[in-house]
């Protein structure tokens, strides 16, 4: 297979795209379509301060190298949260991160979950009786209560994650099979600043999963290639791993599942009404960060939880 | 390792295993398959039941796409691509 602009050996193949590209030139249109998102969702501007939420895996080490190359002001944030899993898990996706920022000379900040409240995210789970036995809801939880804090508290004018389609259409098709409506009306590439909530984008959002792989790959990013320890057998790689097996037979499909979602949203043709009041938000008294219950918000129960309870 | 013995064709699931030194071997994660040369990746994934697009395969570490002839005695790292929980 050639490369569609100059006729070399291609690297990747996009069949959803019909598009087969050298390595060379992989590199370049990958940041040329990332800048085309931004400016088509109203992302961010060269002039706004931007905080990459960083993992140390594939998809965020990307957005940050790209966002870079593209010359925006973009810092990055890691969360420390404490997972180990007999693979060092957290401490291997720090360095990495870390080895990332001062390699391209970024500024990093980094939260380390335990030292700010007490607990790593397991034991807080445990504690907290969240979850079922798996500490993904208090990851996410946290993960988000973090993010908005650090970027309101330091000025950041918007929130990047590296969130690629494929997570997107998972959740999509997650939240299809049980219509979650509420959770459909507020799915897209950009969230809004809204009171005390810092504004959102994912400028991956219309990259596979693959292309991510693909890019990191071709531009020698150093990421995290185990899994968290916690996510194996999750539901949403379950639903990656059905899109793909679509995909696999009819190229396009998880593109046009998105991209037609998307579209129809916009258009107020789904299921749902186009405006749906927001419930009124009120600062919780702790954090200040808006919450829509009139106490404490949902994180800071969890944190008074947690250190309420004796660890053995 | 998931050589199964001298044992000439396909196996029930899905692997190959062949005697004599004519093969290619494919490294997914810790586990490894091989294949007779000659075939695609394409191919060689479809026999080995990989979804081909739940995987990057690099030869020497370099990509290659699936229409790619495998030799004999190649070595084919597959990059699983999903990620998150």
């Amino acid at each position: 297979m050639k490369c569609k602009k100059c006729g070399a050996k291609a690297s990747v193949n996009m069949r959803q795209h019909k598009l087969a590209l050298c390595k060379e030139h992989y590199l370049e249109w990958v940041p040329e379509q990332t800048e085309r998102f931004i400016k088509k969702y109203e992302m961010f501007t060269h002039a706004e301060k931007i905080l990459v939420a960083v993992s140390g895996g594939k998809d965020s080490l990307a957005l940050w190298d790209i966002l870079t190359r593209l010359g925006y002001q973009a810092d990055g944030l890691y969360l420390g949260l404490g997972i180990d899993g007999g693979i060092n898990y957290s401490h291997e996706s720090q360095r990495l991160t870390e080895k990332f920022a001062n390699k391209h000379n970024l500024k990093l900040h980094i939260v380390d979950i335990e030292k700010e409240y007490g607990q790593p995210i397991p034991v807080l789970s445990e504690i907290s009786h969240r979850g079922h036995g798996k500490p993904c809801a208090v990851c996410g939880l946290a993960k988000r209560h973090e993010m908005n804090r650090i970027a309101r508290d330091l000025g950041y004018d918007v929130l990047a994650t590296g969130h690629n389609l494929d997570d997107e259409a998972a959740v999509l098709f997650g939240n299809t099979l049980s219509w979650a409506s509420e959770y459909l009306l507020r799915q897209g590439p950009v969230l809004p600043a809204s009171d005390g909530l810092a504004r959102k984008v994912k400028p991956l959002c219309r990259f596979y999963e693959r292309e991510m792989t693909a890019y990191s790959l071709a531009s020698g990013i150093e990421y995290i290639y185990d899994e968290c320890p916690f996510a194996e057998g999750s539901q949403s790689i379950y639903y990656k791993e059905l899109l793909n097996q679509l995909e696999t037979t009819r190229p396009g499909a998880k593109l046009t599942f998105y991209l037609r979602f998307l579209e129809a949203r916009n258009r107020g043709d789904l299921f749902i009404e186009k405006n749906i009041e927001r419930a009124h938000l009120h600062s919780c008294p702790k954090c200040g960060q808006p919450t829509s219950t009139d106490d404490l918000c949902s994180f800071c129960r969890m944190i008074e939880k947690a250190n309420s309870v004796p660890v053995s | 390792m998931l050589r199964d013995g001298n044992i000439d064709g396909f196996n029930p699931d899905g692997r190959i295993s062949l005697s004599g030194d004519n093969l290619v071997k494919l490294v997914l994660r810790n586990k490894d398959y091989e294949v007779k040369p000659g075939m695609t990746l394409l191919s060689a994934l479809q026999k080995i039941n990989v979804v081909p697009e739940s995987v990057i395969a690099t030869r020497e570490g370099e990509m290659i796409l699936d229409d790619e002839i495998l030799k004999d005695g190649d070595e084919i790292k597959l990059i699983a691509v999903i990620s998150g929980g």
